[in-house]
């Protein structure tokens, strides 16, 4: 049967040696973990034009953080990179509290920065584990996975939960280290040492994920910068920048850990980054274990924390006090802060505005992979189709923060 | 960074500054907002090498009635510094920083996704977070938070061509 003459006319005019073809990989695509759509222009393998679409995951945040109390914008942040929910909460509050003018108890500090460096680790082996898998090493993603759990423990036993943790209130914790965290901590850092040992023994030096990781999506410091990009992809290029010892929070400046940094800002310097940054997580957890303070893990200012439950069910100023902060929320001064905490992806800033209304008048996050993902255009033009994979990999989108 | 040297450097430029909780604050016209901003990223001293953040606040009653408000950072020397630019609701639009910083580009997107303020010069200036045919801004003080949006009606995506690429 002969084809009709349209497409003989067509095939006879186009040239298959320079023909620019467009596609779509994505939104769900089985090899990006993320819902995310490259509309690409391909000559053959290798792409010409790269437009990252994003916002499939797009939920309104900032817009329901206006709607009910500081309080109530926890569950939400929890929700924001849920690979590292602890540091979201932590983020949050401390905006909260540096518009308050809040000083927190010593022992506070310390459950937060030691919680926050749990999480980074399990947001690490999250990136680390899906960019292998990815690249064909699913052993290492049921490795990391493993030791994932092992921290989920931790956090569950600390928070009650493993992912959609709530934990921090304005002002304080909901819940101290159980009596044998210590224990814990060191069951679960016998084990993830073991697996990172068995995870840089299959990757670092591995031929195949070597050559699909060095020498792509390269960055320079100049355009990093420029970019914006944080963490352990602006660190990648050699940037020592880090908030926890650029702008110290909580007790990170008793800390002695160190900033890793790689040289080329290619995808196997993240992945050094990142792999480095899990056992300088470990040393500060193991430094604040050994000096952790005891004490209260919250301020007992009746204006801005929960009276105690006893106090609610027997005596009338108690509850009182209890309907007020639920109903009318906690009366945040007027006024405006930017507060930024190092997260799993980069700096993760919380621009919060008050109205001295019981309600946020603006809440911002400035979310760390929304920029990485800004930058994947530059990455990638010029590179192959399978650069897309592990360069998006390292980038480490999370579509709760990204898209918010 | 201290108020003092930003208002020795630019004079008059500077409408208004604050303060607060160890937070620096300048405000800036419009018109001269594109000069300033890379001023303070070339010049040394400043050296703002960073747009850590840029984003609006929507103030419904007051005049005028945006707050485009950026937020510097500068790796080498250290510092932080809040840049605000305000504008009538009417007319909603600044300069496009994209020239100065790369991250402009996407954050200036989100903005003008969300606010509804143009941004005159930016390279592509579309939605990001939400789609092409969404009615309304949704972070003016103004879009009730609970409106639906008209239903997008199914079109065939084989039918339908590709999105027209940029």
């Amino acid at each position: 049967m002969a084809l009709p003459a349209r497409w003989q006319q067509k095939i006879a005019a186009s040239d298959p040696a320079d023909e620019i073809m467009e596609i779509q990989m994505g939104p769900s695509h089985p090899a990006a973990h993320g819902t995310i759509k490259f509309n690409l222009k391909l000559d053959g393998e290798r792409i010409v034009d790269c437009d990252v679409e994003v916002g499939y995951l797009h939920r309104g945040f900032e817009k329901m953080c206006e709607q009910g109390t500081w309080t109530q914008c926890f569950p939400y942040t929890d929700r924001l990179n849920y690979a590292s929910p602890c540091i979201n909460n932590v983020g949050f509050a401390l905006a909260v509290e540096k518009l308050l003018g809040i000083e927190l108890p010593e022992r506070c500090k310390y459950v937060r920065a030691i919680m926050s460096e749990v999480s980074r680790i399990t947001d690490h082996l999250t990136c680390l584990g899906m960019a292998a898998s990815e690249v064909g090493a699913t052993t290492v993603a049921f490795y990391t996975l493993e030791a994932r759990e092992l921290l989920y423990d931790l956090v569950e036993a600390v928070t009650g939960a493993r992912l959609t943790v709530t934990w921090c209130r304005v002002g304080g914790v909901t819940h101290d280290l159980p009596a044998d965290f210590n224990d814990r901590i060191q069951a679960a850092f016998r084990n993830l040492d073991a697996v990172l040992s068995d995870c840089d023994k299959l990757l670092s030096r591995n031929r195949v994920f070597v050559d699909r990781m060095s020498g792509i999506g390269i960055m320079s410091r100049e355009d990093a910068i420029s970019y914006g990009l944080t963490g352990p992809l602006l660190r990648a290029t050699g940037v020592a920048y880090d908030v926890r010892k650029a702008n110290p929070y909580l007790v990170y400046d008793r800390f002695d850990f160190e900033v890793p940094t790689g040289e080329k800002g290619d995808n196997y310097d993240r992945f050094n980054v990142r792999f480095q940054e899990m056992y300088q997580s470990q040393r500060i957890i193991e430094q604040a274990m050994a000096s952790i303070p005891d004490g209260p893990v919250s301020i007992t200012d009746p204006h801005v924390m929960l009276p105690p439950k006893h106090k609610v069910y027997n005596s009338i100023e108690g509850l009182m006090n209890h309907f007020k902060l639920i109903m009318e929320g906690i009366k945040v001064p007027p006024g405006e802060v930017y507060s930024a905490v190092e997260g799993g992806n980069g700096e993760l800033g919380f621009y919060v505005v008050s109205d001295g209304s019981g309600r946020p008048y603006r809440v911002r996050v400035r979310p760390p992979c929304f920029l990485g993902m800004g930058a994947l255009n530059k990455m990638l033009i010029g590179r192959m189709i399978p650069d897309i994979i592990t360069t998006f990999g390292m980038v480490n989108m999370i579509g709760g923060e990204c898209d918010r | 960074m201290s108020i003092d040297k930003l208002k020795e450097r630019f004079g008059a430029d500077v409408l208004g500054s604050e303060d607060a909780r160890g937070e620096e604050t300048i405000v800036v016209g419009r018109d001269r907002a594109p000069e300033i901003l890379k001023a303070l990223r070339d010049e040394p001293g400043f050296e703002f090498n960073m747009l850590s953040d840029l984003t609006a606040v929507d103030w419904p009653d007051r005049k005028p009635r945006f707050d485009v408000v950026y937020h510097l950072n500068s790796l080498t020397l250290r510092h932080r510094l809040r840049v605000k630019v305000q504008i009538e609701g009417g007319e909603a639009w600044v300069t496009s920083a994209a020239g100065i910083w790369k991250a402009a580009d996407w954050l200036e997107r989100e903005c003008y996704d969300m606010f509804g303020i143009r941004f005159h010069g930016h390279p592509d200036l579309r939605r990001i977070l939400l789609y092409d045919s969404f009615e309304g801004h949704p972070l003016r003080k103004d879009y009730p938070y609970q409106r639906r949006q008209p239903v997008v009606p199914e079109t065939d995506p084989v039918v339908n061509p590709l999105r027209p690429s940029r």
